[in-house]
This record gives structure tokens, C-alpha cells and sequence, in this order.
């Protein structure tokens, strides 16, 4: 890294960066073996980690591993189908911009818009909401995203919308896939660093019944440079004592109960239920759907979404070669694959982490990810 | 997505904010954080929805991050810049 205002950044409080760099470095030699691997499961924290070079200011001996914390990329191909079907039988769809790529069986929205499927891109879904108040004709949300995602399509159910407003939930929640990490028979992740704005919501307290179960430490940390590294020490501190607790590190934004009246609001609108999270597993409670009570504004209750339609389209090639679900499990590294950087890049992506902002695969791709990455890809692909 | 931007509250009208984002003023719901939120405060904003008042002591530090990215806003091939840029669109416009 060579620019200026990321290195003024990274070292804002230069004294503090080294040290705790070099109490890490001791904290990672004190666990006595390598290497050490730890997962966080957020996009934002994958950004910060490549964006700011932190991965040259890890010890060797750890391995940070991202995990499937990128909410478009573990929409499932299905969801993704739901949303193309309906934009193919002249349904008016609005989705936040990283989902237009992602494929689906044989289509992208972007493809369906390309035959003609008018797809609007929000930012927000008060902005879809405003959308349909223009007009009477349907429009329909594809609404994804995590917990701090789905409490703002919950606000805008509740919030009385127009008729002709529709939800199409993809919504996920993260803390059940971590416990389908946490099982993964070849799993080597020690400890889990959760990511500081959805434990805005839930509360760090969500993360107990897990560290109880699973016997892993779970170190709540925010986006800066430094916070990221204080919550990476206090991680491998609980691993090396062999304390399996939970710890906030990020307490300007994050208590133990969370935002209650948020999460009031999206279990009054929300259910969790079992779904397929795409590449990794099924997930119990690890899908977010309508209550019955939200029928009526239901989309995959008030159309007849018709996928059969969608099979007329071969899958693109190279998908085979894809391993978007390996790398999102933690199990390997966007520098594992034959295709990345190659035939898949960001304006012609072949698989969702790569059309993702918060995808691993672009954050690499993106910020070269060559020096500061270290062994990480070597180590993953074992 | 899962990056919240801070800015600063103008105004409150009901469950409506104007907030300022570095210059920037948008429209920020507020039925979802759990705090009152009045002129002068800052917040967390999410797509659009205020998900936490950032205690006073803690702001300057909130900021930091985001005041680099900003800084370097013109340069539109980076992710997370992209995506505060994005939070900020994310508020309504007045």
C-alpha cells in the first residue's frame, strides 16, 4: 500500500497499531501451535482487512478467514430465480444494485432486464416503497440482506405501504450459520470476530447460547483499522486461555440486549425459518420469511411466480468451475480458483462473490490482495 | 450492506430526520433506533433507517474511519468508499 491517506489511516495512532500488532504476535506464539485460524463472517470487515493492508500486520501464524458474510452472494440460486421469473412475466422489481448480477439458474435480473424485465435499483426500502406509491401498477422488493437489512424492510411493512407494494424475502440471519460453520466436520476456525453493526440490532447477547454450545470465543469488533486488530487480540487471548466467552469490543455502537425496538420489529414481521444458504448448506432458522400476518404483501403468496419458465436458458458455462460456496465456507481462498482473475472478474463475474462489493472474491480482486495476503491462500486450500 | 454511515441530525419532524452527511443532507427514518434522537445528535444510518444514536464521547471516533474513506470519494473503484457513498444515497432526499 503506497497511499498516502491509507497509511496516514492504518497508523492514525501509530504507538497503539504496534502494539498491539506485537502483543498479537505473542498472543498467536502463546497458543502454541499454527497455524491459528479464526473466521469473521462480514463483508465490511473483508473490505477493511484488504482495503487497509491489515493482513501484512498479522503474525504469520493466523489466518483470518472470511466466511458467508456477504448477504447477496448466500442468496440462493432459487431466490435469485423467484426474483427473474417475476421480472420475466412483466412483474416491476426493485433490489439493491449488488443483486442485479447475480446469476441465477440460467439468468441474472440484469439478464432479465436485458429481454425487457424492468428492474429498478434502490438503496433503500423506503425508496421502493416511494417507487410504488408513483403508480398502481405491482411492484415487488427483492428484499436481501442480514438482520440490519431485514429491520428496515420490516420497518417499511409496518409502516403501512401502498397495496400494489410486494416483499419477495431473501432476507438471512447471520447467527445460525455460524453454528453450521462451527459443525463443518473439517472446520478449523478457533473463534469468530461477529460483525459490530448487526450486533448493533441483536445485542452481543444473541452469541451466548453459540459459545455455549460450541465451546468457541466470539470477539465483536467494529470497522477501523484498530478496532479490528484490538478485536482480533482479544480473540486469540480467549483461544490461547481456552476461554470460550463473548467479548464486545465495539461498545460505542454495540450492548448486550441490542436495539430492542428494532428487533421487535422485524420478529413481528419476520420469521426464521430453514433454508439453503447458496454454496454453503441448509440452515436452520437461517432464512427470514413473512408472517402469515404479511400475507397479503407477500409476493411468493399473491403471484404465481412461474420458474419452469426459466428452464429454457442453459446455465452459463464455467459455473461448474465455480467454488463461490468453498470459498464462503472458509474452506478456500479466491486465489484457489482457476477461474479468479481470469475468466471471472468484476464486470464479467461468473459467480456471486465476485459481483458483490462485500463479496471475498472482488474485495481481492479489487484491492490486488497480492503482498498483504500473505500464506492465507496457500493454507486455505489445504 | 452491512456498513452503517454516521451523520449529524438537523432536524426531527415525527419519525423523519434531516441529517447531514458530510455536507450532504438526507432524510433518515427513526422507527427503528431505540433512543430519542434530537438536532445535534449523530446516528448510525443503514439503508435508509437510523439503527443507533452514537454516544456523544464516541463520535470523533466513529467519524475517523469514514471521513478517510470520503476523502477519497472521487475514487469510485473502491469498495468501501462505494458503499458509504451507497449508505448515504440510501437516506431520502429532502
Amino acid at each position: 500500500m503506497t497511499d498516502a491517506g491509507v497509511t496516514e489511516l492504518k497508523f492514525r495512532d501509530p504507538v497503539r497499531a504496534r502494539a498491539l500488532e506485537e502483543a498479537l504476535a505473542r498472543a498467536v506464539e502463546a497458543v502454541g501451535r499454527a497455524p491459528v485460524s479464526v473466521m469473521h463472517v462480514c463483508g465490511s470487515h473483508e473490505q477493511a482487512i484488504a482495503r487497509f493492508g491489515l493482513r501484512a500486520a498479522l503474525p504469520r501464524g493466523l489466518n483470518v478467514i472470511m466466511g458467508p458474510g456477504c448477504p447477496v452472494c448466500i442468496t440462493d440460486v432459487p431466490e435469485v430465480d423467484e426474483g427473474v421469473a417475476l421480472a420475466r412475466q412483466g412483474v416491476r422489481i426493485a433490489t439493491y444494485g449488488d443483486m442485479v448480477k447475480v446469476p441465477g439458474t440460467g439468468m441474472s435480473l440484469a439478464d432479465a432486464q436485458a429481454e425487457g424485465g424492468r428492474i429498478d435499483v434502490v438503496y433503500s426500502v423506503a425508496q421502493a416503497v416511494e417507487l410504488a406509491r408513483q403508480s398502481d401498477e405491482p411492484l415487488v422488493f427483492f428484499a436481501t440482506g442480514f438482520e440490519t437489512t431485514a429491520v428496515a424492510t420490516a420497518a417499511a411493512v409496518l409502516q403501512d405501504p401502498p397495496p400494489n407494494f410486494f416483499v419477495l424475502s431473501a432476507h438471512k440471519y447471520i447467527p445460525p450459520v455460524m453454528e453450521i460453520v462451527a459443525e463443518m466436520p473439517d472446520t478449523r476456525v478457533e473463534g469468530f470476530l461477529a460483525a459490530g453493526h448487526a450486533a448493533t440490532i441483536t445485542g452481543w447477547g444473541v452469541f451466548e447460547p453459540f459459545v455455549a454450545r460450541h465451546r468457541l470465543p466470539v470477539v465483536v469488533a467494529g470497522f477501523e483499522p484498530l478496532d479490528i486488530l484490538a478485536g482480533l487480540l482479544k480473540l486469540i487471548e480467549l483461544v490461547r486461555d481456552g476461554r470460550a466467552t463473548v467479548e464486545n469490543m465495539f461498545p460505542r455502537c454495540v450492548t448486550k440486549a441490542g436495539n430492542l425496538r428494532a428487533q421487535e420489529q422485524l420478529w413481528r414481521v419476520f420469521r426464521p425459518i430453514g433454508g439453503k444458504w447458496r454454496g454453503i448448506a441448509h440452515v436452520p432458522n437461517g432464512n427470514l420469511r413473512l408472517r402469515d400476518e404479511w400475507a397479503y404483501l407477500d409476493a411468493r403468496k399473491r403471484f404465481d411466480i412461474d420458474l419452469r419458465r426459466l428452464w429454457d436458458h442453459a446455465p452459463p458455462a464455467l459455473v461448474d468451475a465455480c467454488i463461490c460456496g468453498d470459498i464462503m465456507a472458509g474452506i478456500k481462498a479466491p486465489t484457489d480458483c482457476a477461474l479468479f482473475g481470469r475468466e471471472c472478474v468484476p464486470h464479467a463475474p461468473v459467480g456471486a462473490c465476485m459481483v458483490s462489493s462485500e463479496g471475498t472474491c472482488k474485495i481481492w480482486h479489487q484491492y490486488g490482495g497480492h503482498p498483504e495476503l500473505g500464506g492465507y491462500g496457500a493454507v486455505c486450500a489445504r | 450492506m452491512c456498513l452503517g454511515v454516521p451523520g449529524k441530525v438537523i432536524d426531527v419532524r415525527g419519525e423523519v430526520a434531516t441529517v447531514d452527511f458530510w455536507g450532504v443532507r438526507r432524510q433518515v427514518r427513526l422507527d427503528v433506533v431505540d433512543e430519542p434522537v434530537a438536532p445535534g445528535d449523530y446516528i448510525l444510518n443503514h439503508v435508509g433507517y437510523a439503527i443507533r444514536r452514537i454516544p456523544t464521547g464516541e463520535i470523533d471516533a466513529t467519524l475517523a474511519l469514514y471521513e478517510e474513506l470520503l476523502r477519497r470519494a472521487e475514487a469510485d473503484d473502491d469498495l468501501m468508499a462505494a458503499d458509504v457513498r451507497g449508505e448515504i444515497q440510501g437516506a431520502g432526499r429532502d
